[in-house]
């Protein structure tokens, strides 16, 4: 190949193993579902992803999404400040947490602390054979291990970003009122008078679609470790990173779909 | 009832299996001998579909493994894998019983305990083992937790892989009897890799040897000492002078 070539070849080849991902991984997505709604259920395992998934990630949440809050009151009211705009702090904050930050704090959270262990624990039973177990026992790992967790995450997802939400706007709340001189009561009406019911169920269909794409990255580059403890280590990066950028690629273009017209 | 006929598999340059072919009658006990990294559990695996063969095929019954309902194929076997290949979220009992918890053979949970615990005594194991994790169990305590597991159900074919390996003494007798007991009282069609000599002439009807991915020799465990095969030979014997190389 030519030095002058090699470059595009390279790009090329690039793209094409990029669309080659692509395509296997909405191969695993499609799979996925059509597992879902086919018996058998395992709905102990089931009850096991929505505690991992929802409850034990509350602390964090709540934590991520408090300061978040806090910080955008302060920024809103010293950025409005500039044109005498302070007023519109518990609108602005209210929009953004529901619209943009819950959603998108609440996907990479989970991102961080659900995809990485998906991954890490289905690899590791990748690699000490256990889904090859799993098949021998009559069970499918896809059924066992990957619906449980993505139902989990869809179903669960949404209650996690309306808390986060909450608290995200409790958080500017605080901020606001303890160290703005906010009336409480004016600002939380302003908030509840500002917010549309389109603006709920936008972040909450993002909460949906974040919930699917982290735990179905956890599984898919779990499932598809290489070998050893260096397979196990890929695959939980790999995992979070393409669970990052897919979560932000998703949220452009829900927030596209959601609120260009 | 358990025929390879020309079975090749590779991985990348890796050539393994190279046309193995092999035949093991319903209700017999074959045991596969060879050096590490030939391919024997590679050719257990392939039975079961969790290796695909690049070519050949493998008869169970007459029929092709890798065709028709594969969830009724996998119910008629159990498989101990090499390295136990517990389920390390489940306890031990749990494991033990996974068949007996869910799907087609489901029945009450307290039914199912009580066959994890037998099937735990039988291979040595007491009952405070039960309620344990994998985790917390040595090599040999796992290896027989994993057995227990693969003859729970009462399968009709049983893959052993290397079912001895990091026991005493005691215990590799103890799990050799059991292996005997299975095939003769239940009837069962085995096929079990082991190294360790004792165990084959404990265990086995007929014995096969693979080396350099065909199968070298079979015949019945009787013949083995005078089988006239340099390879069977010099594994009994365990030399590191013959045909066999020392550096695979
Ligand atoms: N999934 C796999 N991917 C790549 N190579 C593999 C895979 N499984 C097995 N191999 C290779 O196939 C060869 C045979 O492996 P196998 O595990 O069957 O050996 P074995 O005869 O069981 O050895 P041992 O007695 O040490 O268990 C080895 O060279 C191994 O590296
Ligand atoms: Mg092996």
């Amino acid at each position: 190949m030519s030095r002058v070539l090699s470059p595009i070849a390279a790009l090329g080849a690039l793209t094409l193993s990029a669309l080659a991902a692509l395509g296997r991984l909405a191969i695993f997505t499609g799979q996925t579902f059509a597992h879902m709604i086919r018996p058998p259920f395992y709905i102990k395992e089931f009850g096991a992803a929505l505690m991992n998934v929802g409850y034990f990630s509350l602390p964090v949440i709540g934590l991520t999404t408090l300061f978040t809050g806090g910080a955008l009151a302060l920024q809103i009211y010293a950025g409005g400040a500039r044109f005498s705009a302070e007023a519109v702090v518990p609108q602005i904050v209210a929009i953004g947490i529901v619209r943009e930050l819950g959603p998108v704090m609440v996907g990479l959270m989970i991102a961080a602390r659900v995809t990485s262990s998906i991954a890490a624990e289905i690899a590791t039973m990748k690699v000490t054979e256990q889904l090859d177990a799993l098949v021998t026992l009559s069970t499918h790992p896809m059924k066992y291990l990957t619906v449980p967790r993505v139902l989990a995450g869809i179903i669960v997802v949404p209650m996690l970003v309306a808390v986060g939400n909450i608290i995200g706007i409790m958080g500017g709340w605080a901020v606001a009122v303890g160290t703005l001189d906010f009336n409480s009561a004016t600002y939380l009406q302003n908030t509840a008078d500002f917010l549309e019911t389109s603006d709920i169920i936008s972040s909450l269909a993002k909460g949906a679609v974040n919930g699917g794409i982290a735990t179905l990255m956890g599984c898919y580059y779990g499932m598809n470790s290489g070998r050893g403890a260096m397979g196990v280590g890929r695959a939980t990066k790999g995992s979070v990173e393409a669970a990052a950028v897919l979560i932000l690629a998703a949220n452009f273009v829900l927030t596209g779909i959601f609120f260009s017209s | 009832m358990i025929r390879f006929e020309n079975v090749h598999k590779a991985f990348g340059s890796n050539r393994v299996l190279r046309g193995v072919n092999l035949h093991i009658p319903k209700g017999e006990s074959m045991v596969i001998i060879g050096g590490s990294g030939t391919g024997k559990s590679v050719a257990l695996k392939s039975v079961l579909g969790l290796v695909k063969p690049d070519s050949g095929t493998i008869f169970v019954d007459g029929k092709d493994a890798s065709e028709g309902d594969h969830d009724a194929f996998l119910a008629r076997f159990g498989m101990l894998f090499q390295g136990g290949a517990l389920f390390d979220s489940l306890p031990v009992w749990q494991n033990v019983a996974f068949r007996l918890l869910r799907g087609s053979l489901k029945r009450p949970t307290e039914e199912a305990r009580a066959i994890a615990v037998e099937k735990l005594r039988r291979v040595g194991l007491k009952e405070e083992v039960a309620d344990r994790y994998p985790a917390e169990l040595s090599g040999g305590m796992q290896k027989r937790v994993g057995l227990a597991r693969a003859i729970a159900a009462e399968p009709e074919i049983i893959f052993f892989d290397e079912p001895t390996t990091g026991l005493d003494p005691i215990m590799s007798g103890v799990i050799n009897e059991l292996i005997r007991e299975i095939v003769v009282e239940m009837g069962a069609t085995a096929m079990t890799i082991t190294h360790d000599m004792s165990s084959v002439r404990a265990i086995a009807d007929k014995v096969a040897m693979l080396h350099d991915g065909v199968i070298q020799w079979t015949g019945p465990v009787a013949k083995m000492d005078d089988s006239g095969d340099p390879y069977v030979a010099q594994f009994i014997s365990g030399s590191a002078e013959g045909p066999i190389e020392a550096v695979r």
